[in-house]
C-alpha cells in the first residue's frame, strides 16, 4: 500500500518534498533506500571484494607459473609462524584455501553484487520508469547482508579448517562433504556456511524486492513485452535467485547439522549419502551461472544496439531466450557429475538436455550480431568490450557443448579444460559485460566522461592478458591436468608459464582501469543528459546525468508504438 | 600412415604458433578409420598426412603420460579412448572451430561492412523470420549429429563387456565394430588421503601405491615423471578386460580415479563401489592422477598402471601369490 501512496504522491506532483528531505552524510548511505545509492554500494562493494578475489588468483598463478612449490610454504611460515615440513603442509592446504576462496568471493561477492545487485538495482527502475524499487528497506538491508557476509568469509580464513596450522576452508566452492564435514572439522568450514547464509538470504531479500518492483510499477504503457531487455534479465535472473538459493541454503543447512548436531544426511558410515549433497548443490550451483550471465546478457543487449543505432533485432526471442535458458538451466545440474557413478539412461538426459541449452544461447549471439548487422556503429569503449564478449562467450560457450556430451567429458572432467570454459563465460563473459556496463552507464551514473583512450586501452590489454591466462588452459585440460593443484608434472610447465604471464597483463589492465576512474573523477568533463545519441532510447537517458535523487515524479507514458 | 590430420589441422588453425611441436605429436591411429568415412572434410586434412606420417617415426615413443607443451589428448591404448578421441577430434573440435570462425568473421564482417564511415545510415529492421528459423533450426541439426556419436561413446565407456557386445572404437559412427572380451580380472582402488590402495580381487592380494618424493625417484626411477611416478604400479595384462571398483575409504573423502590413455575418470566415494573398465592393447606404464579435490596432498597421489604381457601378468601374480608384491615385482623388468 505504501507503493501505491508512494506513487500517488508523485503523480500529485508533491515531488519536491523528497528533494527536501534528501540525507546527508553518513545517513544517506547507511539508511539509504535510495535505489541509485544502493546500486552504486554494490558496485564499490564488488570492486573491493574483486581486488581481494583477483589478487588471490594472482598468487595462485605465481605459484603455477613453474613446477614444484615456490610460493606456498613461504606464505604459510610467515601467516602461520610454522617452518619445515609443517609449512609446507600448511602451504598445500593454503593453496586450496585460496582457490576455493578465490570462487566464493567471485561468484558471490563480485558478480552476483554487481550485476544483480548494482546495475540491477540502478537501471531495471530507471528502464522500467519507476521511481523506486518496490521495497526500498529490504533493499538496504539486503545490501547491508552483504559486508557481514563477506567479513564472515574472510574471518573463516584465519580460523582453523583440517587440523592445527591449517587455517580456512580448502574444499573447494562446491564444498562437497566428505571433505566439508569430517574432512574440515574446524570452525573454518562453519563460519563459511553462515556467509553463505547470510550473502543467500541477501540475495532472496533483493530477488523479491526486484521481482515486485518489474510485475508492478512499470510505467503506464509499458506491457511486459515492451519492457527493455536488462529489465527482462534482470527479472530471469530474480526468479533464478528466488527457486535456486533456498536448495543451496537447505543443502548447507544439512552440512551445518552433520557437522555440529550428529545428523547424518551425508556420512555414509551412518546410511547418509555424500552424492546427495551434489545434487542438492548443483541444482543450485547450475541456476547460479545463469545467475551470474543473464543480467550480462541484457546489458550488452542494450549496448550493442545503442552504438549501431538500430533496434535490437528479435526482441520476443532474445526475452525468451532467457526465459528458457533460465527454464532449462534448473533440468540439467546431474551435467557437473558424470564421473561419480551416474547410470548410463541418467547421463544420456543430461547430455540431452544440456545441449538443449545451445540453441536458445545461439539464439541470443546471433540475434546480437543481426543487430549490428545493417548499423551504423560507433566503436566506443562499451562497444569494444560488449563485441569482445560476444566472441569470447562464443568461445566459452562451444567449449560447454563439448563438456556437456558424457562422453567427451570422461576425459576432461575436473581439468584445466572445465577451468578454461568456465572462466570463458564467466571471466571474459560475465566479467567482460560488467565492465561494458560500467562504461556504459558511467556517464549515467555519476555525471561525467571517462576518457575514451584510457577506456580503450583498458579493454584491449585486458582482452590479450585474459586471453593468454584461460586460452593455454584449455591445452592442459586435453593433455590431462588436473584443477586445483598446486603442483604439476613438468610438462605441463609450458602453458601454465604463459597463463601466469597472462595474469601479470590482466593485473596491469586493472590498474588502468583504477586509473581510468580516478581519471574521470579529477576531470569533471560533463557526460550531458544523453552522451550515446539516438541509439540509446531507454528511459535512463531521458534523466538527468547523475539522475535526480527521486525520479519520474511525473510518471512516463509509453506510447503503444516501439519502446525497446 | 596417412591418418588423423584432422584434429591437429583444426588445432593449428587456431594455433599457428605450435606448429613446431609435430615431432612430439603421435597417437593419430584413433581418427584414422573415421576419417576415412568422413569423405570430403577429411581429403582436406589428408594432404596433411606426409608431413605427420614423418614426424610420427622421428617421434617414436610409448609414453602413458603428458609430453612437454603437449595440447591434445594424451595417446590412446584402449577402445574407449580411441572413441573419446575420435569424438573430440573429429567432431567436436570440428564443430566448436567452425562455430567460433563464423562468429568471428560475422563480427569482422559487421565491424568492417556496418561501422558509421561505411554506413553512415543505419537500417531499421528488427525482424527476419527466415533468418531466425534458420539460426534456430541449425543449431538443433548439429547438436541430433553430435549426439548420435555422443549416446554411442558414452554407452560404450558405461556398459562392461559380455564378450558380445561390440565396442565402436575409432569408428564412432559405426554400429560397433571392436571385439571386447568380457572381464578376466577385477581390481579394487580405495582412495586413500592420500595414496591408493589396490586389490586384486580374485586372487585376495593387496597392495598400496605411494607417490615417490624427488629423492626416492632419482634413487629408483629417474626416468618416470615427477609426481606422477610411484612405488608400486598396479600390474595388469595386456589385451585383457580389466573390471575396476573405485572407492573411497569409509571415514575418508572422495577421490576419483583417472587414467588418460585408457579414458577412464570415474569417483571414488566413501560407501559406494563405482565400476569401470578398461582394455589396453599396449604394454607400459600408464599414469594419471587423482581428478576430485581431496586435500592438501590432492595433487600427490598419483595412478600408475603398468600393462605386461599375458606371460609376465601369470608370473607377477603367481610370485605376488608366493610372497609379496616386492616378490613379484622382481619378476618383473625393473621400471627406470
Amino acid at each position: 500500500m505504501a507503493n501505491t501512496a508512494h506513487l500517488e504522491a508523485h503523480a500529485t506532483g508533491h515531488d519536491a518534498a523528497h528533494d527536501d528531505h534528501t540525507p546527508k552524510g553518513w545517513r544517506r548511505w547507511v539508511y539509504s533506500t535510495n535505489h541509485k545509492d544502493i546500486g552504486i554500494m554494490y558496485l564499490i562493494f564488488a570492486i573491493v571484494a574483486g581486488i581481494v578475489g583477483g589478487l588471490l588468483s594472482g598468487v595462485m598463478r605465481m605459484e603455477l607459473q613453474e613446477p614444484g612449490i615456490q610460493i606456498f610454504h613461504g606464505l604459510a611460515a610467515m601467516v602461520y609462524g610454522v617452518d619445515g615440513d609443517a609449512a609446507l603442509d600448511a602451504g598445500k592446504h593454503m593453496y586450496n584455501v585460496f582457490t576455493t576462496a578465490h570462487a566464493l568471493i567471485m561468484v558471490f561477492f563480485v558478480v552476483m553484487p554487481a550485476t544483480m545487485g548494482g546495475f540491477a538495482n540502478y537501471f531495471a527502475p530507471l528502464m522500467i520508469g519507476a521511481p523506486d524499487t518496490a521495497f526500498p528497506r529490504i533493499n538496504n538491508i539486503a545490501f547491508w547482508l552483504l559486508p557481514p557476509a563477506f567479513i564472515l568469509l574472510l574471518m573463516s580464513l584465519f580460523f582453523e579448517g583440517t587440523g592445527p596450522g591449517a587455517l580456512g576452508f580448502g574444499g573447494g566452492w562446491t564444498i562437497y562433504p566428505p571433505l566439508s564435514t569430517s574432512g574440515h572439522p574446524g570452525p573454518a568450514m562453519d563460519f563459511a556456511i553462515l556467509s553463505l547464509h547470510v550473502a543467500g538470504i541477501s540475495s532472496i531479500l533483493g530477488a523479491i524486492n526486484l521481482i515486485t518492483t518489474i510485475f508492478n510499477m512499470r510505467a503506464p504503457g509499458m506491457t511486459l513485452h515492451k519492457m527493455p531487455l536488462f529489465a527482462w534479465s534482470v527479472l530471469v535472473t530474480a526468479f533464478l535467485l528466488l527457486l535456486a538459493l533456498p536448495v543451496l541454503a537447505g543443502a548447507i543447512t544439512m552440512l551445518l547439522t552433520d557437522r555440529n548436531f550428529g545428523t547424518a544426511f551425508f556420512k555414509p558410515a551412518e546410511g547418509g549419502d555424500p552424492i546427495l549433497f551434489q545434487h542438492l548443490f548443483w541444482f543450485f550451483g547450475h541456476p547460479e551461472v545463469y545467475i551470474m550471465i543473464l543480467p550480462g546478457f541484457g546489458i550488452i543487449s542494450h549496448i550493442v544496439s545503442t552504438f549501431s543505432r538500430k533496434p535490437i533485432f528479435g526482441y520476443m526471442a532474445m526475452a525468451y531466450a532467457m526465459v528458457a535458458i533460465g527454464f532449462v538451466g534448473f533440468v540439467v545440474w546431474a551435467h557437473h557429475m558424470y564421473t561419480t557413478g551416474l547410470s548410463l539412461d541418467v547421463q544420456r538426459y543430461f547430455v540431452a538436455a544440456t545441449m538443449v541449452i545451445a540453441v536458445p544461447t545461439g539464439v541470443k549471439i546471433f540475434s546480437w550480431i543481426a543487430t549490428m548487422w545493417g548499423g551504423s556503429i560507433t566503436f566506443r569503449t562499451p562497444m569494444l568490450w560488449a563485441i569482445g564478449f560476444i566472441f569470447l562467450f562464443t568461445v566459452g560457450g562451444v567449449t560447454g557443448v563439448v563438456l556437456a556430451n558424457a562422453g567427451a567429458d570422461r576425459a576432461l572432467h575436473d581439468t584445466y579444460y572445465v577451468v578454461a570454459h568456465f572462466h570463458y563465460v564467466l571471466s571474459l563473459g560475465a566479467v567482460f559485460s560488467i565492465f561494458a556496463g560500467w562504461y556504459y552507464w558511467y556517464p549515467k551514473m555519476f555525471g561525467y566522461m571517462y576518457s575514451e583512450f584510457l577506456g580503450k586501452l583498458h579493454f584491449w590489454v585486458m582482452f590479450v592478458g585474459v586471453n593468454l591466462i584461460f586460452f593455454p588452459q584449455h591445452f592442459l585440460g586435453l593433455a590431462g591436468m588436473p584443477r586445483r593443484y598446486i603442483d604439476y608434472p613438468d610438462a605441463f610447465t609450458l602453458f601454465n608459464r604463459i597463463s601466469s604471464y597472462g595474469y601479470y597483463i590482466t593485473f596491469f589492465a586493472m590498474l588502468i582501469f583504477f586509473y581510468a576512474t580516478w581519471e574521470a573523477s579529477r576531470k569533471k568533463r560533463p557526460a550531458g543528459d544523453s552522451p550515446w545519441g539516438e541509439g540509446a532510447t531507454t528511459l535512463e537517458w531521458t534523466l538527468s546525468s547523475p539522475p535526480p535523487f527521486h525520479q519520474f515524479s511525473t510518471l512516463p507514458r509509453i506510447e503503444s508504438t516501439n519502446a525497446h | 600412415m596417412s591418418r588423423g590430420g584432422v584434429s591437429y589441422a583444426a588445432y593449428f588453425a587456431l594455433n599457428p604458433v605450435w606448429m613446431h611441436q609435430w615431432n612430439s605429436i603421435r597417437g593419430f591411429e584413433v581418427t584414422g578409420q573415421f576419417l576415412r568415412k568422413m569423405g570430403a572434410i577429411s581429403a582436406a586434412a589428408m594432404a596433411l598426412a606426409p608431413v605427420l606420417a614423418t614426424a610420427q617415426e622421428e617421434g617414436g615413443y610409448a609414453a602413458g603420460h603428458p609430453l612437454p607443451g603437449q595440447f591434445h589428448l594424451q595417446r590412446s591404448v584402449t577402445p574407449i579412448m580411441d572413441s573419446i578421441t575420435a569424438f573430440h577430434d573429429g567432431i567436436l573440435m570440428w564443430s566448436i572451430s567452425l562455430i567460433v570462425i563464423l562468429v568471428l568473421a560475422l563480427l569482422i564482417w559487421v565491424v568492417i561492412r556496418y561501422n558509421a564511415k561505411a554506413n553512415p545510415v543505419p537500417a531499421g529492421f528488427t525482424h527476419n523470420t527466415l533468418v531466425e528459423i534458420v539460426w534456430t533450426v541449425l543449431p538443433i541439426i548439429a547438436l541430433i549429429v553430435i549426439s548420435v556419436p555422443s549416446f554411442g561413446v558414452l554407452s560404450d565407456q558405461l556398459t562392461t563387456p559380455d564378450g558380445e557386445r561390440k565396442y565402436l572404437g575409432a569408428n564412432i559412427f559405426s554400429f560397433g565394430e571392436i571385439e571386447v572380451p568380457a572381464p578376466e580380472l577385477t581390481i579394487k582402488a580405495t582412495g586413500q588421503q592420500w595414496y591408493w590402495d589396490y586389490e586384486y580381487v580374485d586372487d585376495d592380494l593387496a597392495f598400496t601405491q605411494l607417490m615417490l618424493n624427488e629423492t626416492d625417484r632419482n634413487a629408483t626411477k629417474p626416468g618416470q615423471p615427477r609426481l606422477l611416478a610411484v612405488d608400486n604400479e598396479l600390474v595388469v595384462p595386456v589385451d585383457t578386460t580389466v573390471r575396476v571398483q573405485v572407492t573411497a575409504d569409509p571415514m575418508g573423502v572422495i577421490h576419483a580415479f583417472a587414467v588418460p590413455s585408457f579414458g577412464i575418470k570415474i569417483d571414488a566415494v566413501p560407501g559406494r563401489l563405482n565400476e569401470t573398465w578398461f582394455n589396453a592393447r599396449e604394454t607400459g606404464v600408464y599414469y594419471g592422477q587423482c581428478s576430485e579435490l581431496c586435500g592438501k596432498d590432492h595433487a600427490f597421489m598419483p595412478i600408475a598402471v603398468r600393462v605386461v604381457t599375458k606371460a609376465e601378468y601369470a608370473a607377477f601374480i603367481a610370485a605376488f601369490k608366493a610372497g609379496d608384491y616386492d616378490a613379484a615385482n622382481a619378476t618383473l623388468v625393473a621400471i627406470k
